[in-house]
């Protein structure tokens, strides 16, 4: 069978569309088919924080050469660079500071340790309770709802078709190649790759392989526009606060509390019982964000496996069938993995490792 | 705090005041839910009390009854307590309350949404500025204010609100310059049936038109407004005739006012119903996007009712109706009971809502009125031609449009500007509205103070999970 495309990428998120950059570039030609709009999901509902200090030691070196690419992609996504500080209010979250950002140093991260007396001057509208803070000038931000309007440019100045509202309902291989069923359509493909984010588990299934995708459920939410209150990016020793001030005024709070629902059922739902503690400890931290209202809460499935590391790479046992997601960062990771990807699927050597598809997955039943 | 119901009942209209009253007959425990000081809804807003003086209109009384029967009812009423979010957990609905500054969880075994509608205005040139008011929105002040929106005012809109709002605005001693209605007199006409069949609803148009009349005010049938000018408040406004459609034919004449009130019908608010879970399907002679529910207002969600014009626009009688059948049938459904027949007619009230409603459905050409330099997204100010470039661009759905511009993201969240965009997407694209659906939902359903919100939490006491893997 004759096939107008060289791959299909089923889920137009920030890996898939990234990978399908780089796979023009090298000369193939892809399609992208998206369930809804392109970056609907995770990619443009995200919190956009771009912050070394809470990546994973292992991730670092990916996440550093994704901090370089959101720069490049400047205004047009809403890149800021801030710098960002980390906040411990009591003795025990001191330590854990001390302990998880000293091995993030290490990896590579340019986090230093700053007195309170130092972050008062630079930051004054942070609560004086704050007992130890690091700081990281790379820290910064993007915004997250224009990497759908960003990657359907680039993608069009690339001359990749993408398919909105064309969910792949069904895969079926004949060994050689792929034949996706979209509604009442079939495309025909010699190569596939599945990045379908919180969805991903099912998709792998369709060609045979057990993939444990969890999703987690996370939540976001943004005030009215308020006067100046803070300058950085701002986080907590436990990692579950995220927090940016928009040039537009609006904050920005994040931080991975829990909602509810799941991929399945469709639609995720604001929980109140978690989001009242999120945004406790959002004014805890800048106590004049008391005065400010709520304009809207939202969640997001963020996907990932039982040992949490990215799932890049082939499906195995599935010849020409590629699958990328479960990337914990991956707003920050994305445009960055998804080149190595491409590289990958390019046949080409790899600047840096993908993440083995076959290995056991710790946890997994 | 947290208080538990048999029926939580969320708007004091027609539709919700008659369906916790009818459910209280049953004995169940009701609270009505409505950010108003008194219940009324819209249609029957209560006066403000400072202006007791001034005599009542039949819809100021007819709230007076709807007020006083409640008043002696069972049903305890929430006053100035506003839904921020909806959510469903074992097996009991809660309900977020801002009531006082504060955000309470009300628990209820049923839940009976009657948030009624809101209005819709397509943007023209002009259109913000001070003077210009929505139709419907000067109505409800007329019925708290007792006070006409200007001196001179132009009235303009489909249906019988614009006629209902030019007569108010004479009764309370203003001037109205002429009323402008994109219908013709014969598309009233074509309603003769059911106003034979609604005599009272039909005195009282009647009655409303001899006002009119005798003020030789003059109706402009078959034009739209089509500009509002004045710096810096309003000093005219321009109209246009209209095809059938609504499409303005051009050639403009000015008529000198200092208010324009102005409407292009009502949109049913479904966004609690949807937050709640239920999915919203396009139905324009309702009113556009609405969540289904069935004869008695179940939905496919246990335990949840809907009626009134939130439900789908149908007109204040016929919301009065409903609201009274939907009451019994929640109730009854608490004691395991079904009512017994149940006429699936639509009533005569029923009908002439319909028929009302069908006059004040927008048609397409109205979106002609909005030029590029028109700001169509109030809150974030968007004019027009930055939401055509990005729908250029690729966003061709509201989801798309909102994230790529901003468009509904302000303190409104999207529900005055997102069914404007939703015309500007069908006309460039080519799509019915039917396919352009509105973005979920989310909480809060209106600015909720963040104190509100994160108010009681000690540090100490903060349920921090255990952090990320290193
Ligand atoms: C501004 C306005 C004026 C109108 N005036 C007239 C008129 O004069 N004559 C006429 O025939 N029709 C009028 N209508 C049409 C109206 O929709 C009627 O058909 C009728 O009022 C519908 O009854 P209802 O009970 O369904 O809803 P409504 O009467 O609209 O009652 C709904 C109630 O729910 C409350 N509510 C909604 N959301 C929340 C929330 N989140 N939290 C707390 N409370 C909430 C509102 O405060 C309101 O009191 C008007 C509509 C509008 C929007
Ligand atoms: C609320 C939230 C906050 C976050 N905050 C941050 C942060 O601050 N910083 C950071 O670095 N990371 C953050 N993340 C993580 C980051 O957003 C994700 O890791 C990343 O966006 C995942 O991209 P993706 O392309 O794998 O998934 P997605 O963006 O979810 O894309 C997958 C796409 O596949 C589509 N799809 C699914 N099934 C099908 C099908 N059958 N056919 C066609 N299409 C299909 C979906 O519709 C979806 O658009 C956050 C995640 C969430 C949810």
């Amino acid at each position: 069978m004759n096939s107008k495309y060289d791959i299909a990428i089923v889920g137009g998120g920030i890996m898939g569309c990234a990978t399908a950059l780089r796979l023009a570039e090298g000369g193939m030609k892809p399609a992208i088919f998206e369930k809804g709009d392109l970056c609907q999901g995770a990619s443009g509902v995200n919190a956009g924080t771009l912050s070394l200090q809470i990546k994973r030691v292992r991730l670092m070196e990916y996440a550093l050469r994704g901090h370089e690419i959101w720069e490049s992609m400047g205004d047009a996504v809403g890149f800021r660079k801030t710098g960002g500080y980390t906040l411990a209010f009591n003795g025990r979250e001191a330590e854990l500071l001390e302990h998880r950002q000293n091995l993030k140093r290490e990896a590579g991260a340019p986090i230093e340790f700053v007195s309170t007396d130092d972050l008062r001057k630079s930051e004054p509208g942070i609560a004086h309770s704050v007992v130890a803070a690091s700081y990281c000038a790379e820290d910064g931000y993007a915004n997250s709802s224009l990497t759908g309007q960003y990657y359907r440019a680039q993608l069009k100045a690339a001359g990749i078709p993408y398919f909105e509202r064309s969910a792949v309902d069904a895969i079926e291989t004949d060994g050689k190649g792929f034949t996706l069923k979209i509604a009442d359509t079939a495309v025909y493909v010699p190569r596939l790759l599945l990045a379908a984010g919180a969805w991903l588990g099912p998709l792998a299934a369709k060609l045979g392989f057990d993939l444990p995708v969890r999703a987690r459920v996370n939540t976001v939410s943004v005030t009215e526009r308020m006067p100046p209150l803070f300058a950085t990016v701002i986080g907590h020793a436990t990692g579950l606060l995220t927090m940016k001030q928009k040039p537009n005024g609006t904050v920005l709070i994040g931080g991975g509390w829990q909602g509810l629902g799941s991929p399945e059922t469709g639609r995720g739902r604001v929980n109140a019982e978690t989001l009242a503690p999120n945004v406790a400890l959002a004014c805890h931290a800048v106590p004049a964000l008391k005065t400010a209202r709520l304009l809207r809460s939202w969640t997001g499935f963020e996907a990932n496996v039982p040992d949490f590391y990215p799932v890049a790479g082939a499906v195995p046992g599935v010849e020409n069938a590629f699958m990328l997601g479960c990337v914990r960062g991956g707003f920050t990771i994305g445009p960055y993995i998804g080149q190595l990807m491409g590289d990958y699927i390019l046949g080409r050597t790899l600047e840096r490792p993908l993440f083995e598809t076959g290995r056991k997955f710790e946890g997994a039943n | 705090m947290q208080d538990s119901w048999d029926i939580a009942v969320l708007g004091g209209g027609p539709a919700g005041g008659e369906a916790a009253r009818a459910a209280a007959a049953y004995g169940a425990r009701i609270v009505l839910i409505d950010e108003q000081a008194r219940p009324g809804g819209q249609v029957w807003r209560a006066k403000d009390t400072a202006r007791e003086d001034v005599g009542d209109s039949s819809e100021t009384a007819a709230g007076n009854l709807h007020r006083a029967r409640l008043e002696k009812s069972t049903v305890t009423f929430l006053s100035q307590a506003r839904l921020w979010h909806i959510e469903r957990a074992e097996d009991q609905w809660h309900l977020h309350l801002l009531v006082d500054g504060c955000s309470q969880r009300h628990a209820a075994r049923s839940v009976i949404l009657a948030p009624g509608a809101r209005e819709f205005v397509q943007p023209f040139p002009g259109w913000t500025t001070p003077g210009v008011f929505g139709l419907a929105g000067v109505t409800a002040l007329m019925k708290s204010q007792q006070c006409p929106p200007g001196r001179r005012s132009v009235v303009s809109g489909g249906g019988p609100l614009a006629i209902f709002a030019a007569s108010e605005i004479l009764r309370l001693g203003g001037e109205v310059a002429a009323v402008v209605t994109p219908n013709s007199k014969a598309e009233w006409l074509r309603c003769w049936p059911e106003f034979m069949a609604n005599p009272s609803l039909t005195l009282r148009g009647a009655e409303m038109m001899m006002r009119l009349k005798r003020a030789g005010v003059p109706i402009l049938w078959r034009h739209l407004v089509s500009r509002a000018s004045g710096d810096p408040t309003l000093r005219a406004v321009q109209v246009t005739p209209c095809h059938a459609n609504w499409t303005p034919r051009g050639g403009e004449s000015a008529i000198e006012a200092d208010a324009l009130c102005v409407g292009h019908g009502l949109v049913p608010n479904s966004e609690v119903a949807v937050l709640a879970g239920l999915t919203p399907q396009y139905d324009a002679q309702q009113g556009g996007w609405i969540a289904a529910s069935g004869p008695l207002g179940e939905t496919e969600l246990p335990g949840l009712y809907l009626c009134g014009d939130g439900a789908g626009l149908r007109g204040a009688a016929a919301s009065q109706n409903q609201g009274a059948r939907v009451g019994e049938a929640a109730a009854m459904a608490l004691n395991g009971q079904r009512p017994g027949k149940t006429s699936h007619r639509t009533s005569a009230a029923e009908r002439f809502g319909r028929a009302m409603t069908r006059l004040a459905i927008p048609q397409p050409g109205l979106a002609r009125l909005t030029d590029a330099d028109t700001i169509v997204c109030r809150c974030e100010a968007i004019p027009r031609r930055k939401l055509d470039a990005a729908i250029d661009a690729g966003a061709t759905s509201l989801d798309a449009l909102k994230s790529a511009t901003r468009c509904g993201m302000g303190p409104c969240g999207g529900k005055y500007c997102l069914t404007n965009a939703a015309r500007l997407i069908g006309e460039k694209t080519g799509k019915q509205l039917a396919d352009i659906p509105p973005p979920v939902p989310r909480p809060p359903l209106f600015p909720l103070p963040v104190d509100a919100v994160g108010a009681g939490f000690d540090y100490d006491n903060l349920p921090i999970p255990a952090p990320a893997p290193l």
